[in-house]
């Protein structure tokens, strides 16, 4: 048990090394050199390349250049283009700000995904299947970006409330009760267009997962000796049904960056994929080399987490 | 003479007629009976033929729709409006009427839409196509040579295991935005950095077939034979891993759309003059309360065009799976 850990654990330091290598190197893909302004890239300016040798140490060698920059960071040393600031507080404080949306959205991802899933499975080609299918597909299809924008004009138009940014401006002096109930206007969209995706995906998941045990020889067993339909499916069956999806559950703290791009960008939402956005525009290598890295880190971190809940769970992988 | 002995069932000649079915007749057989895969079919083909008459009508000097004219007079008009009567007459849209209306520079939407849907499926199927090279290759080669050992006991399939983990590592569409806003950005590059970023899917696929191929009579027959090895990876094994690699780029290609229309809403997209879906929501954001039809014909479209890749997807997964079809 312990020698699975520390080889799991063993092979996610290898990875997040090689990463971070990979993560630092992206810079090095721009046209020619990173010191050269390239004439096809209109991107580039003169004041733009002075900075990055500066922060990069760009006349060192490779090695070196990537020693520097990996304790830069570590250290707080490294410092934004755009403001100067320290990056890691930068992340750190945009992470704040979409915890809650994060939150939120995973909190309606499981919570409605798991139930609908089951009920499909149980009621197989029922009504509320076919409708739940259709709903899922429907999900799926509709681009964030133009959901966001119907659900915008619905909501605006229908109760009057408004949306962008975290809060509405200027109401800081208001009464908390109208302060709390401005706050959960502006999250509720958000949070449903980053959970719509989650349901539409992971409903499917649990409907076939459900199925699949459903028909296994041991709840037939089960059926036959007499059980309540309630007690085979939901005591019998679902523990092994949900078994797979603590491995998703890792899964899910990587969205915290690349999942929410687009919606905080319509929402001008200042979270971590926004700051993204915006470092990508205003060519802030510090910051996207950075957040490449952190949402790694993040996923290794949830993978891991996972591995260890399966093993508390499935007694087989123990031995 | 076939059809008719499927049509009575039970008697002993429908199940004799079965079994002299080929596979490519079974296959369409089970397809057929899903009816929603069957629509997705019909609707993907209607968006191909929109797809190939937009190329023809609005690409060129003087193109039957001009998805470029600017008509300041007539900015922001809802469908099925007439010109405004200022407006030239070279400057007027075809058949005197604006079918999904103006944006706010007065340009044709419907033109516009027309030349958008060229750039969605191409870079869907060319993204994909990359995705799918890469995959196969390195898939098939973490599959064949697994039990190479390189150095010090780590083998083949480790070093491209490892690399698959890389990549599901990184926050894919965050990646794709710093590639594209470093890399010099045209259609090309879009559809070479979706297709490098996706590949994962491909590989895992062929590699898990490889290694069930490879102990299989046929294969050790062949390596016997002295058949080169490349022979046997390309030749012999990758056609008899094909199917699911088939289902996985059916299902990878609406990916692709939808990145690629994210990344022109987002400004990150085919540069301009060019429409894309992707950019012609990204014009229509702004006007959402004033013009909403400009997001809502573009949103529809990759919706459909989603939906039905997705269904027939769906469907050909069903079809070529064994253990659904229907016997």
């Amino acid at each position: 048990m312990l020698a699975f850990l520390k080889r799991s654990l063993w092979q996610r330091v290898i990875t997040l090394f090689l990463i971070s290598v990979i993560a630092f190197l992206i810079i090095h893909l721009a046209p020619g050199s990173p010191a050269e302004i390239c004439p096809l890239n209109p991107k580039f300016t003169h004041e733009d390349i002075e900075r990055l040798r500066e922060a990069l140490g760009l006349d060192k060698p490779l090695p070196v250049q990537y020693a520097l920059f990996y304790k830069r960071l570590f250290t707080g040393e490294l410092r934004s283009f755009k403001d100067g600031q320290p990056v890691l507080g930068k992340i750190w404080e945009r992470f704040l700000n979409s915890l809650p949306l994060f939150v939120v959205g995973t909190i309606l991802t499981w919570f409605l995904a798991f139930p609908l899933g089951i009920k499909a499975a149980l009621k197989r080609e029922s009504f509320f299947d076919r409708a739940t299918t259709f709903f899922a597909y429907l999900l799926i299809a509709l681009p964030a970006f133009f959901l966001a924008y119907l659900l915008i004009i619905f909501v605006v138009q229908r109760f009057d409330v408004s949306v962008m940014g975290m809060t509405t401006f200027g109401i800081e002096d208001a009464p908390w009760a109208f302060r709390w109930n401005n706050r959960l206007w502006h999250l509720l969209l958000p949070s449903i267009l980053g959970a719509a995706g989650g349901i539409a995906i992971l409903s499917r998941f649990v409907r076939s997962q459900m199925l699949e045990i459903i028909n296994q020889d041991y709840i037939r067993t089960a059926k036959a000796k007499g059980l309540p339909e309630d007690t085979v499916y939901y005591k019998h069956a679902l523990g092994n049904a949900l078994m797979p999806f603590i491995t998703m559950f890792g899964l899910v703290l990587p969205a915290l960056i690349g999942g929410s791009v687009i919606i905080e960008y319509i929402f001008a939402w200042p979270g971590m994929g926004r700051l993204g956005y915006e470092a990508i525009m205003a060519r802030d290598f510090p910051v996207i080399i950075s957040l490449n890295f952190i949402a790694a880190l993040l996923t290794l971190m949830g993978t891991f987490l996972s591995d260890i809940l399966y093993m508390l769970v499935d007694p087989r992988i123990r031995l | 003479m076939k059809a008719k002995m499927v049509n009575s069932p039970g008697s002993q000649p429908e199940n004799l007629s079965l079994i002299h079915q080929t596979r490519g007749q079974e296959f369409w057989r089970t397809f057929k009976r899903n009816k929603l895969a069957l629509t997705g079919m019909v609707v993907l083909g209607f968006f191909f033929l929109t797809a190939l008459t937009g190329l023809f009508l609005t690409y060129g000097r003087e193109p039957f729709f001009n998805p470029r004219t600017v008509r300041l007079a007539d900015r922001l008009r809802p469908p099925l409006s007439r010109p405004h009567r200022t407006i030239p007459e070279e400057n007027r849209p075809r058949f005197g009427i604006y079918i999904l209306g103006t944006d706010d520079l007065g340009r044709d939407v419907f033109a516009r839409m027309l030349q958008g849907a060229v750039v969605s499926l191409s870079v869907g199927f060319v993204a994909v196509g990359i995705s799918l090279f890469i995959g196969m290759i390195l898939g098939g080669i973490a599959g064949y040579f697994a039990e190479v050992k390189l150095l010090k006991g780590v083998t083949v399939d480790d070093v491209i295991a490892r690399l698959i983990d890389i990549m599901l590592c990184f926050p894919v569409f965050f990646l794709i935005l710093t590639l594209i806003a470093i890399l010099p950005g045209n259609i090309w590059m879009i559809m070479i950095v979706i297709g490098i970023t996706g590949w994962t899917g491909a590989a895992r696929f062929v590699r898990a077939e490889f290694f069930t191929l490879k102990n299989q009579d046929f294969v050790i027959a062949a390596e016997a034979l002295g058949i080169p090895r490349r022979r046997i990876i390309f030749k012999h094994m990758m056609p008899n891993a094909l199917a699911p690699v088939l289902v996985a780029a059916i299902i990878g290609i609406p990916g692709a759309i939808l990145t690629e229309a994210a990344l022109s809403f987002l400004g990150f997209g085919v540069p301009p003059p060019h429409a894309t879906w992707g950019n012609i929501l990204a014009v229509g954001r702004r006007f959402i309360f004033d013009a909403p039809w400009i997001i809502f014909s573009p949103g529809a479209a990759i919706l459909l065009t989603v939906l039905s890749f997705n269904l027939f997807g769906e469907g050909l997964r069903e079809a070529l799976n064994p253990k659904l079809r229907i016997r």
